[in-house]
């Protein structure tokens, strides 16, 4: 087994931690982390509920991998009803506090109620009990980590926890572990704000002893691990340049939005890529990358650890940002970069460290960003209301309106809301580049038609992750598609949201897909679960917690109308590169999508569907 | 020949497949809390080490004991605990200037790395080979090898 077994219920209105057996029907079917906290979420709140209300829970989950060798078995995940979307969330995070939690001899955490005073959960194996956090409200994610780890003598502890951004609302707040490493998206922090919840805090000694056939389980993994090493992606592509590798790749390709998506190819894209971060600065005649570095039992090393540029404007006078430090990622690194047109590598790594030390989603604050900048060059927004001159490009405007959202302060109050509220609240609503309110990644939905039909139909809102075709439409994996095809696209989707429903589930990291069918990942969860773990029941579990967060997103209110992207992604073509004249052809492959998921035209799963994959 | 692990902290990335093989060999379970290999997080400098004993010739650790719980494997040259003997009294751990010996308060007994018998797990785990095991004679040999690469023969040949 690779379960613990055991869930630790904490009731924050009571302040009381009980432990209960897993459910091991529902481990049976969901497998875990994503796909088993989801069905406990699904189970025991009303859909309906507002996010963040005490009757909202949030769950922090492990799954049966997690803590094992199998090659980044280190994720965990948080899965509530999120505070940006309204949606069912699930944001899943690598480093090394997800292990903890299966190594103190749980399998995950379910937070339920509101705290009436700010308090931190310690655990450390049995023992659980929540403590006053009166000392740490207020201070940043790095100052609660450093500040729980001296206070409880003990540096081994791992820790996550809400930064300003969680505690003060922002709408896309994200739960920050091990300093930099994120459960990030559609407001998981600031649910857990609401719920006066500051940290969580794990030492745990027990490790992992269930596995159910050892030395298969150890076969597996090698064999897999060789499957990565081999692989060029997985094997020297990530390690050596990170997920920013696809900066240019994605460029070229016409697919790098821009300017808040009003072009797809931006003149800097170099000046921010890999490549650049490699490179000498002519200040100091350092690269900005110091070296690579991997989460928990991750064999791919694709993490970056960067110093910067101790003259530049924006750290020149702050020491404590001259330090190595997490970023850049490619996600990062576009969202605050290239949808605001801001070519400044060093601008980039100090919003992103302000996005790890206050806890906040890069992606979502860059492009609501993006989307202000807009609205400042149509003349809807002043300068006075802004507070500053905030054209596209202006990396001074980019580092205050970070400060200003962590503190809330001014218009960072505005951008707290999300781009989706915000240009709303300025008459625009058509100029948020989001769906389900959660904002788009970094792939542009018209040169890469899969992905876009990915992003309106993606259950947590706009998001890359829950169906990654970007590997088959630009890379080639598992085989190549034409970006701009329509044609094809619903099914080769549906595979992949399924299939990434189970790499979530299993408590590993989906970049290992770049290399890893599920045929890879069979052997080892086989070989680490009880009971039967064929290609068929995984297949049948991405597809049964596909449709079980649907069902969970249309009882909250969602409908088919909320699966589409905004006018501009279909009415203003690509105006360069590969896709130059193209819009999406979401109209088009709706219909087939639903069809090929056995839902109604109106998005609705039949009867017959939600029958078969008993539901 | 004897072997000496061999550590380069400039491929380690951190992952800790080291310290779940090393728990895994000698406890059965999966726990890095229990590995006598740890790696260090130098955060703030981007720096990551793997350290381990480095297996004294006149050890520190084995001159302590008073009941002589610590002993030469003949073949792999590795310090060990012999645990039926250890009284876990500490006083080795007080005397390894390294702090690689460690006491276990779950088991009453003090750990620390004995080589595997000659297979270390943590060296089969690591996927960057930041830890290699190599001749103890010439643990300098790759470091030598890279500086001979950098001569210049062509002025030697002229």
């Amino acid at each position: 087994m690779g379960w613990n077994k055991k869930v630790l219920r904490v009731n924050l209105t009571a302040g009381t931690c009980t432990p209960e057996p897993l459910n091991m029907e529902w481990a049976n079917d969901y497998l875990g982390s994503r796909g088993l906290a989801s069905k406990y979420l699904v189970s025991e709140i009303d859909p309906k509920v507002d996010p963040l209300a005490p009757e909202n829970k949030m769950i922090m989950s492990t799954g049966p991998l997690t803590g094992t060798m199998a090659s980044t078995g280190g994720r965990y995940t948080v899965v509530t009803k999120g505070a940006l979307t309204n949606a069912i969330a699930c944001s899943n995070s690598g480093g090394f506090f997800g292990a903890e939690l299966k190594y103190a001899g749980w399998d995950m955490i379910i937070f339920e109620g509101k705290s009436p005073k700010p308090v931190y959960l310690a655990l450390e194996n049995d023992k659980a009990e929540l403590r006053d956090a009166a000392h740490l409200w207020g201070k940043s994610c790095w100052e609660t980590e450093e500040t729980i780890k001296r206070l409880h003598q003990d540096p081994l502890t791992r820790v996550c926890s809400i930064g300003g951004a969680g505690e003060n609302g922002v709408l896309y707040a994200g739960i920050i572990n091990d300093l930099h490493r994120a459960a990030g998206r559609s407001g998981v922090g600031t649910v857990m704000g609401s719920k006066n919840l500051k940290a969580v805090a794990i030492r745990g000694t027990k490790g992992v002893s269930g596995i159910r056939d050892f030395p298969a389980f150890l076969a597996a993994t090698t064999a897999a691990k060789k499957v990565l090493a081999d692989n060029a992606v997985t094997g020297q592509g990530l390690p050596t340049y990170g997920t920013q590798v696809l900066m240019n790749v994605i460029n070229e390709m016409g697919a790098l939005p821009t300017r808040n998506h009003r072009d797809v190819q931006f003149e800097d894209a170099g000046k921010i890529s890999a490549e650049a971060m490699h490179e000498k600065r002519p200040t100091d005649g350092k690269a900005h990358l110091v070296t690579n570095a991997a989460c928990f039992g991750c064999t791919i090393a694709c993490g970056r650890i960067s110093k910067m540029d101790e003259t530049h404007f924006s750290v020149k006078n702050s020491p404590k940002y001259w330090g190595a430090s997490g970023g850049l990622e490619y996600e990062a690194a576009w969202a605050l970069g290239a949808a605001n047109g801001v070519g400044d590598l060093e601008a980039l790594q100090y919003v992103n460290m302000l996005c790890n030390e206050h806890g906040m989603d890069p992606i979502s604050f860059g492009t609501t960003v993006g989307a202000a900048m807009e609205l400042f060059e149509l003349g809807i927004l002043s300068k006075e209301q802004i507070g500053l001159e905030a054209p596209f490009g202006s990396a001074e405007a980019l580092c205050k309106l970070a400060e200003m959202t962590a503190a809330g302060e001014g218009f960072g109050k505005d951008l707290a809301l999300g781009s989706a509220r915000m240009c709303a609240k300025y008459g625009r609503p058509d100029l948020s580049m989001s769906v389900k309110s959660q904002e788009f990644p970094a792939y542009d939905g018209r040169s890469i038609q899969g992905i876009g039909l990915g992003y309106a139909t993606s259950n947590r809102g706009a998001c890359h992750l829950r169906g990654y075709t970007v590997a088959s439409e630009v890379l080639g994996i598992p085989v190549k598609t034409d970006p701009l095809a329509t044609e094809g696209k619903p099914e080769l989707l549906k595979a992949f949201q399924d299939a990434t429903g189970v790499f979530d589930s299993a408590g590993i990291c989906v970049f290992t897909s770049f290399a890893w069918t599920l045929a890879d990942v069979q052997p080892q969860i086989q070989a680490a679960c009880e009971g039967d773990w064929s290609m068929e029941k995984l297949n049948l579990v991405g597809e049964r917690i596909w449709n079980m967060e649907r069902q969970f997103n249309l009882a909250a209110g969602l409908t088919g109308k909320d699966d589409d992207l905004p006018p501009r992604l279909k009415t203003e073509p690509c105006k360069t590169g590969p896709g130059k004249g193209v819009v999406s052809g979401v109209e088009q492959m709706m219909p087939i999508y639903y069809q090929v998921r056995g839902w109604t035209p109106e998005g609705v799963p039949e009867t017959a569907t939600l029958e078969r994959l008993g539901l | 020949m004897q072997k000496s692990l061999h550590i380069d902290p400039g491929k380690c990335t951190g992952c800790l497949q080291c310290e779940m093989a090393c728990s895994y060999e000698h406890t059965g379970a999966i726990n890095p809390s229990k590995s006598r290999i740890k790696v260090f997080d130098f955060e703030h400098e981007g720096r990551k080490v793997p350290y381990t004993c480095t297996q004294c010739a006149d050890a520190w650790c084995m001159n302590a004991c008073p009941v002589d719980a610590i002993v030469i494997d003949l073949i792999t040259g590795a310090k060990v605990v012999k645990e039926s003997t250890c009284v876990g009294c500490k006083v080795c751990t007080i005397a390894c200037p390294f702090g690689t010996i460690n006491y276990m308060a779950d088991v009453g007994k003090v750990q620390k790395c004995d080589l595997c018998d000659g297979d270390p797990k943590c060296v089969t785990a690591c996927p960057t080979a930041a830890i290699t095991y190599v001749d103890a004679d010439w643990t300098g040999l790759d470091r030598m090898r890279s500086w001979a690469a950098k001569a210049n023969t062509a002025a030697v040949a002229a």
